[in-house]
């Protein structure tokens, strides 16, 4: 059975490699993804900001068209997305006047049926650590990889969370560890990076990314997994700022959960679009003797 | 400063409880949202000052606030806050409350860029990040910022100039019109 | 307590659970379960060889886990009797089967491993309720690092780290590395005044345990500097104000106004943000130790306590009592007293008090052979009643009984009556009953009728 996948508008553009590496790593598990045919924005914070019916409607003209198509399920890569995704389908889930209202608004109706994930709890608990264990070819020995959460997928708890623990999220540390990597724990995993000031107050953003990067430094990271396409614009390709900015070059690679799998399922490197980062991770890489 | 409280001081907060589906008195004024807040140390007022400033029904010091704009909606305050106050939901009715009454930008270029945001949704169906990039510096005349980032992401084949549109623009089109509180007159 | 169990008119039994109360004010039958403690209480001199001797060593209960104990044990060092209990669970006797290192030395004989639990049965004339309470349990606070933190830790293990007869004999030490702290932090109201994490109210004890323990610490480290994050100081006690101030004044505390939204360990040290309310900003302190002023809840097991007892509990589990202003520590079931935290959370001066009303309460209803009471109790016309017992169903005091009787003629019958010193006269009964039976007495039909008309001429 195919599982609905939203890529999320990032995908097209500064986080094509996440959903390049997830499409591989997809094929690699035998899980078969269908796109939601001609999804839209999902309106991420300036919808909320803005408008709280728009913050609802965007992202459930998806949820309709994915269960048109005849989807069960819709999985997406990008925390925001997943968040604005099961924020609007658990509201409407919650109140059928709110539902009513919201279907009027995008002119298809939802009913309610899909299943939302993203595809950290999508590969935990559909796929499973234990098949997971059993397709990696290349355990990755000695990396020791921090996973880093953000806001979006652990808050707000009571909505969101894909994680029984929204303070100390461990689910992707399970992913990581399963593919023979060692996660630490450390301070800053649900720490926020400001995504949504990111080119209005990139100044804060900087601030808050550079202290992200010096906790993952304190923990004696070899680099940061994200699973989040804001949150790696942010450690990523803020990193020579944050350098200049606080005289720190922390070099520290940004990996998303699916270029690590990736390495880790035998999928060739050229073909994770890993070389299309800023921060390159080929050093770290080939130190670990996995390239 | 001396703020005059009449009887109707609790008329604000009733309206933002009204708005925002949060019951406004709850706020013990613990200051836990404040504690673990990341962008506290940019804002003028914290955000337990918000909640104070509103039970105390001063409508102008609220919405000519730079805190609302200021808050990254990471939604730590919301998440921690012992009485289940949802403090980023109140941000976001200050927010659009504010654009609704014209209330002075004190964070123009926030207010920019949501629009610019929700334009290219609007036009497109989906974000396009090179052009909202472009915009939004020509918009906030900051023309060369983050040109040496555009460059290397230019090298990386992460910039394109082409539209990333759908077919049913004119479906997200409407949702547009149709939603709510999509109200900004301008400043007043 | 050692005052009490050289009292002849006190009989105290330790290790045991009443497992069922019957009957009522004056008469109640209470089936008492004394746990096999494998120490026979008569022969144990209170030696402690067994204990010293003993090869199993289980984290203390009474230490907070932070110190060890033996299979064999006395729970604390002035516990009464003084005699030690085997703990099953964890004697190699027990696990593996073979030991009885105890048992060989001791001199007086005292070790049973075959032991078997005693059931008390006795009646008693009246129930005083103490069952305590249990302290919150802060890991479900995972921004305060739900308990993966060593030096993070609650009150009463400060408590047990201050106290010379504690884990390490009073000196006051981190947890993790056993250093001194010398910058410590306090978080009152954990578990308590927290909608979010189900404890509402406040547990009235936390106030004055922090300044307490901010005073001591200091006493005993006088470099240390302690922070205490705070909402609002609570110190509505004899002396209580002057006691805070004096903390702050004479022993350097910092008492900030907000709470702390997350603690993180950043190399040996506990990073605390918080708020400062009154300066508006956030405040960071890097922390050797963090104490949380854990608060008070009910007792794990109150409700099942309450429902053998038959007395009513509130949501959070505390026993009600029958007016919380005018009946403070009598309950619904006449002969049931409250006192101590079991209703609600007290501090020692509030115990003591309760305690003293409830012992004279006690006397007061054992001082004659007859009660006195109010004369509004119902009565059953047992001639009309049909035995369909829905008034036994709605009796929220359990006045009602089935009794049997012998007629004239030698033939028995069962009937229901009233319990004239349990019932309250609330008429749950009468306007309960189908056959129009039950009456209160003082508030009859007739009666009520008859004020009417007077009120209507």
């Amino acid at each position: 059975m195919a599982y609905g996948y939203y890529p999320g508008c990032s995908a097209h553009g500064t986080a094509k490699e996440y959903d390049i590496s997830t499409r591989k790593v997809c094929v690699k598990l035998g899980i078969q993804l269908e796109d939601v045919a001609d999804w839209n924005c999902c309106g991420a914070s300036p919808a909320h900001a803005t408008s709280e019916e728009l913050s609802l409607a965007l992202p459930l003209r998806n949820l309709a068209l994915a269960e048109k198509q005849g989807l069960n399920s819709i999985m997406t890569t990008c925390s925001a997305c997943y968040n604005r995704l099961k924020v609007a389908h658990e509201t409407v889930k919650e109140s059928p006047e709110t539902l009513d209202r919201i279907n009027d608004i995008v002119g298809e109706p939802y009913n309610k049926t899909l299943k939302v994930t993203h595809f950290v709890n999508f590969l935990s608990e559909e796929v499973g650590l234990e098949k997971l264990k059993e397709k990696v070819v290349k355990p990755l020995k000695d990396v020791k990889a921090a996973c880093y959460y953000g806001c979006l997928l652990t808050r707000p708890p009571e909505l969101v969370t894909i994680d029984a623990d929204p303070e100390n999220p461990t689910i992707m540390d399970g992913i990581v560890e399963a593919l023979g990597a060692e996660a630490p724990d450390w301070s800053h995993k649900t720490e926020c990076c400001g995504a949504s000031l990111a080119l209005s107050r990139t100044d804060i953003v900087v601030r808050l990314s550079g202290e992200i990067l010096k906790a993952a430094r304190f923990a004696d990271a070899d680099c940061i997994i994200v699973a989040c396409p804001l949150c790696y614009a942010n450690l990523d390709m803020r990193q020579s700022q944050i350098a200049s900015r606080h005289g720190v070059d922390y070099s520290l690679p940004i990996l998303f959960i699916s270029e690590l799998m990736g390495i880790a399922l035998g999928v060739n490197y050229d073909e994770l679009g890993i070389d299309k980062h800023m921060v390159s991770a080929a050093n770290m890489l080939r130190e670990k003797g996995l390239m | 400063m001396i703020y005059q409280l009449n009887a109707n001081v609790r008329n604000f907060g009733e309206t933002i409880s009204e708005l925002s589906g949060v019951d406004i008195s709850t706020c013990y004024q613990c200051g836990k949202c404040t504690a673990g807040c990341p962008v506290v140390m940019e804002m003028s007022h914290t955000p337990n000052q918000i909640m104070r400033l509103i039970q105390l029904g001063l409508k102008d010091e609220v919405l000519s606030s730079p805190t609302p704009w200021l808050c990254a909606s990471c939604e730590t305050c919301t998440t921690r806050c012992p009485k289940e106050v949802d403090i980023a939901k109140i941000m976001d009715t200050l927010r659009i409350l504010a654009l609704k009454e014209g209330y002075k930008r004190k964070e123009p270029n926030v207010v920019a860029f949501n629009k610019i945001f929700l334009d290219s949704i609007k036009n497109n169906g989906r974000l396009q990040e090179t052009k909202l990039a472009m915009a939004f510096n020509f918009k906030t005349l900051q023309f060369f910022k983050d040109m040496m980032l555009g460059q290397k992401l230019f090298m990386k084949g992460k910039i394109s100039f082409s539209g990333d549109a759908i077919s049913g623009v004119d479906a997200v089109k409407a949702i547009f019109e149709r939603s709510k509180g999509f109200l900004d007159k301008g400043e007043r | 307590m050692v005052e009490s169990s050289q009292n002849d008119n006190i009989e105290i039994l330790t290790y045991s659970e009443v497992e069922e109360v019957g009957g009522y004010i004056g008469n109640f039958e209470v089936k008492i379960r004394k746990k096999a403690r494998l120490v026979d209480l008569e022969k144990c001199t209170g030696c402690g060889t067994c204990y010293q001797k003993c090869p199993v060593k289980v984290p203390s209960e009474f230490d907070m886990e932070m110190g060890m104990r033996k299979a064999i044990y006395v729970p604390f060092p002035q516990a009464v009797p003084n005699v030690p209990v085997i703990d099953k669970e964890h004697c190699r006797m027990f696990t593996k089967g073979k030991c009885s290192i105890c048992q060989k030395l001791c001199q007086a004989d005292a070790i049973d491993y075959e032991q078997e639990d005693e059931i008390i049965e006795d009646k008693f004339g009246a129930i005083v309720v103490a069952t305590g309470y249990d302290l919150f349990d802060a890991s479900v606070y995972g921004e305060y690092g739900g308990g993966r933190f060593k030096d993070v830790i609650s009150g009463l293990q400060l408590e047990r780290l201050i106290s010379p007869s504690g884990p390490t004999g009073g000196h006051i030490i981190r947890p993790s590395d056993g250093k001194e702290p010398k910058n410590v932090v306090f978080i009152q109201c954990v578990g308590s005044r927290d909608v979010e994490k189900g404890r509402p109210y406040c547990s009235n004890v936390c106030c004055m345990y922090t300044a307490k323990h901010a005073v001591l610490l200091k006493e005993h480290l006088p470099e240390v500097q302690t922070n205490i994050f705070y909402m609002d100081i609570r110190s509505p006690g004899k002396n209580y104000e002057q006691f805070v101030q004096r903390t702050m004044e004479q022993f350097g505390a910092l008492y900030i106004r907000g709470r702390v939204s997350k603690i993180y360990q950043r190399g040996d040290k506990l990073i605390v943000k918080g708020a400062d309310t009154l300066a508006a900003c956030q405040v960071e302190v890097e922390a050797d130790m963090v104490v949380l002023a854990t608060g008070i809840t009910a007792r794990h097991d109150s409700k099942e306590v309450a429902t053998k007892l038959g007395i009513p509990y509130d949501e959070f589990g505390f026993f009600t009592e029958l007016h919380p202003k005018l009946a403070p520590i009598e309950t619904v079931t006449s002969g049931v007293f409250l006192t101590g935290a079991c209703q609600a959370p007290k501090d020692i001066p509030d115990t003591v008090a309760s305690a003293s009303g409830a012992a004279s309460k006690v006397a007061a209803l054992f001082s004659s052979d007859r009660m006195s009471m109010a004369p509004l109790v119902s009565t059953i016309d047992t001639s009309v009643c049909s035995m369909c017992k829905a008034c036994m169903e709605v009796c929220p005091y359990g006045a009602i009984q089935e009794e049997e009787i012998t007629l004239r003629d030698g033939t028995k019958k069962k009937q229901l009556t009233v319990l004239e010193s349990v019932c309250h006269g609330c008429g749950a009964c009468v306007s309960t009953c189908k056959s129009s039976c039950i009456m209160l007495r003082g508030m009859t039909d007739e009666q009520i009728f008859d004020e009417l008309m007077a009120v209507a001429q």
